[in-house]
């Protein structure tokens, strides 16, 4: 099966929903016309990144009835979405999220599970940490959704690998940094290795979605990535530009690869478990 | 031990003109203008600016006083040329010398902060004529060190080579096209005669650049430092130097008294909304 995936690598206007939203229907309505199946955008796409004392301001809730949600699930009827929010839920805690959308409703809602404290981030101050990693079923087959530093640890993606997802959905707002005499800069390296790194060891898709544009001094270096189950880099949008990049990723892929390579066939998640309770629990 | 502050010029080139780009139209301007002292530091963003914004959106504004270096008033001529943009001269010796004459005898210090901060005002004054925005010039090597003037040539809307060491923006200066002369010739704030940056402070950028990317970037402790090679007095004399002059680094403390307080607790970027 042919998956026709959509990489939206947005800048964003920041605490502003409703050009945000705009953009959103807008880059949906293209992407459904040129006949992809899926559309992901970035993290906090729908409201842009460093929203320090705006976060009350911006959340919404991902049901039928919120005022943003209403018309990115009517979107997701000819197209399905992943989009990134702030999620507010029932006890009024704030989460940085992502929606998977398809056919008007919410498949799967993921809370980012490692929010980066250190350096220029400050998340732990404004956000809620996510306590779930789970996969989930789509009309494409089973995927996994992470947000930014949620894969710069390597248990997340393997825990969706081990939970049956075979594409993995990355979104990130990533700020450029590490200067040196190389083209790109490390953060960008950083990534791209890593990502290359789970599609190979874990013979599956990854798909990751960065935005691109400023805010304030911090720039989002774009180049968004599609590997495949062999490690290969099947597309990638340019850096630091806005881009729409279309791509189809060939699902029997997994096929052929796992019949050359049977890495999950062979994994030994018990063995894990095992010495995972004797680290943690001394038995 | 090998020290590298190699860059990327094309990288940090692209970089930095969207960063002009998109931190002046997104607040509804267009256009910048640049103080073109004739120094390196000022060539390098305004040739940015030229490129971001396009020439005829840029402003060079020359600022000399009676005792400026001809060098200066003309290397700045260069670069107006090379990019064809709009400029304006304005000579600060009266504005100057009304605050200098009333206390003969003041010191250099004196003199060259006010001479920094009448280019400040100067600036400030043709940015709202203009419709434009002051783009910075400070590196950072000289924002690490304090080696500014506070509320002077600090002063700025948006500073694109400010996380740019001197010597890089040397490599950066190649890339863009800064004619050499104006590369090669002693870096100077020219506030008095035959004053150098290098003789004023007491050591090379060269050298500095390296100690400061070792302590700030690699986060060396300073005792680290003087392993690696580092002259002990230098390290502490440069470390102490950065520590004192956090205060040109930051926003006035403002004494807390609320529950939410400007600095504190009351949080949002510059692109707030935008």
């Amino acid at each position: 099966m042919i998956l026709k995936l959509a990489l939206a690598q947005i800048n964003t206007k920041l605490g502003n929903i409703p050009a945000n939203l705009e953009k959103h229907l807008s880059l949906a309505k293209q992407a459904a016309h040129d006949g992809m199946d899926l559309l992901v955008f970035p993290e906090l796409s729908l409201t842009g990144y460093v929203l320090q004392d705006l976060v009350p301001g911006v959340s919404c809730r991902p049901e039928s009835d919120d005022p943003v949600f209403q018309h990115l699930l009517k979107a997701s009827r000819d197209i399905d979405l992943l989009v990134g929010f702030v999620d507010e839920d029932t006890r009024h805690r704030f989460y940085i999220a992502s929606a998977y959308l398809s056919q008007g409703k919410v498949v799967h809602v993921h809370h980012k599970v490692y929010l980066p404290t250190y350096g220029l981030f400050d998340e732990g101050r404004f956000f809620a940490p996510g306590n779930s990693v789970r996969a989930f079923d789509t009309r494409y087959g089973r995927f996994g959704m992470l947000i930014c530093e949620d894969f710069w640890h390597a248990s997340p993606p393997y825990i969706l690998w081990q939970d049956g997802a075979d594409v993995l959905l990355f979104s990130s707002a990533s700020p450029g940094r590490g200067l040196n005499s190389e083209p790109k800069l490390e953060s960008s390296t950083w990534v791209e290795h890593t990502n290359r790194a789970y599609a190979s060891l874990f013979t599956i898709f990854v798909a990751h979605v960065n935005r691109s544009g400023f805010e304030d001094g911090l720039n989002f270096w774009g180049g968004s990535t599609v590997f495949d189950p062999n490690g290969n880099l099947i597309t990638q949008a340019p850096y630091f530009e806005e881009a729409l990049t279309k791509t189809e990723i060939d699902l029997n892929q997994l096929h052929r690869t796992r019949a050359r390579l049977p890495l999950l066939r062979d994994e030994r998640p018990e063995l894990v478990q095992r010495e995972l309770e004797r680290i943690l629990h001394g038995h | 031990m090998d020290i590298s502050l190699s860059i990327d010029p094309e990288l940090v080139r692209k970089i930095l003109t969207e960063f002009i780009r998109s931190e002046i139209t997104r607040v509804g301007f267009s256009r910048g203008v640049v103080n073109l002292s004739g120094g390196i530091d000022s060539a390098v963003s305004f040739v940015l600016a030229a490129e971001a914004l396009g020439p005829q959106n840029v402003l060079a504004v020359r600022l000399p006083y009676k005792t400026s270096s001809t060098d200066s008033l003309e290397h700045a001529q260069m670069l107006i040329d090379l990019m064809s943009c709009p400029s304006v001269t304005i000579p600060i010796t009266d504005m100057t010398d009304s605050f200098t004459s009333r206390e003969p005898g003041m010191s250099e210090i004196r003199r060259g902060n006010i001479m920094a901060r009448v280019r400040m005002i100067a600036a400030y004054d043709q940015s709202e004529a203009f419709k434009g925005l002051v783009i910075g010039t400070g590196n950072k090597t000289e924002i690490l060190l304090g080696y500014t003037t506070i509320y002077g040539d600090s002063a700025c809307a948006l500073n694109p080579i400010g996380d740019l060491y001197k010597t890089q923006v040397r490599q950066l200066a190649r890339a863009l096209g800064i004619p050499e002369q104006i590369i090669a010739k002693p870096p100077s704030a020219d506030l008095w005669a035959d004053q150098t940056d290098e003789g004023e402070l007491g050591f090379t950028y060269e050298e500095v650049d390296k100690l400061l990317f070792l302590l700030v970037d690699q986060r060396y402790r300073p005792e680290e430092c003087v392993e690696t090679g580092f002259d002990e007095k230098f390290v502490r004399q440069v470390f102490d130097r950065v520590r004192k002059n956090q205060f040109k680094r930051v926003l006035p403390p403002i004494a807390k008294l609320s529950s939410r307080t400007v600095g504190y607790d009351f949080l949002y970027l510059r692109d707030w909304g935008t």
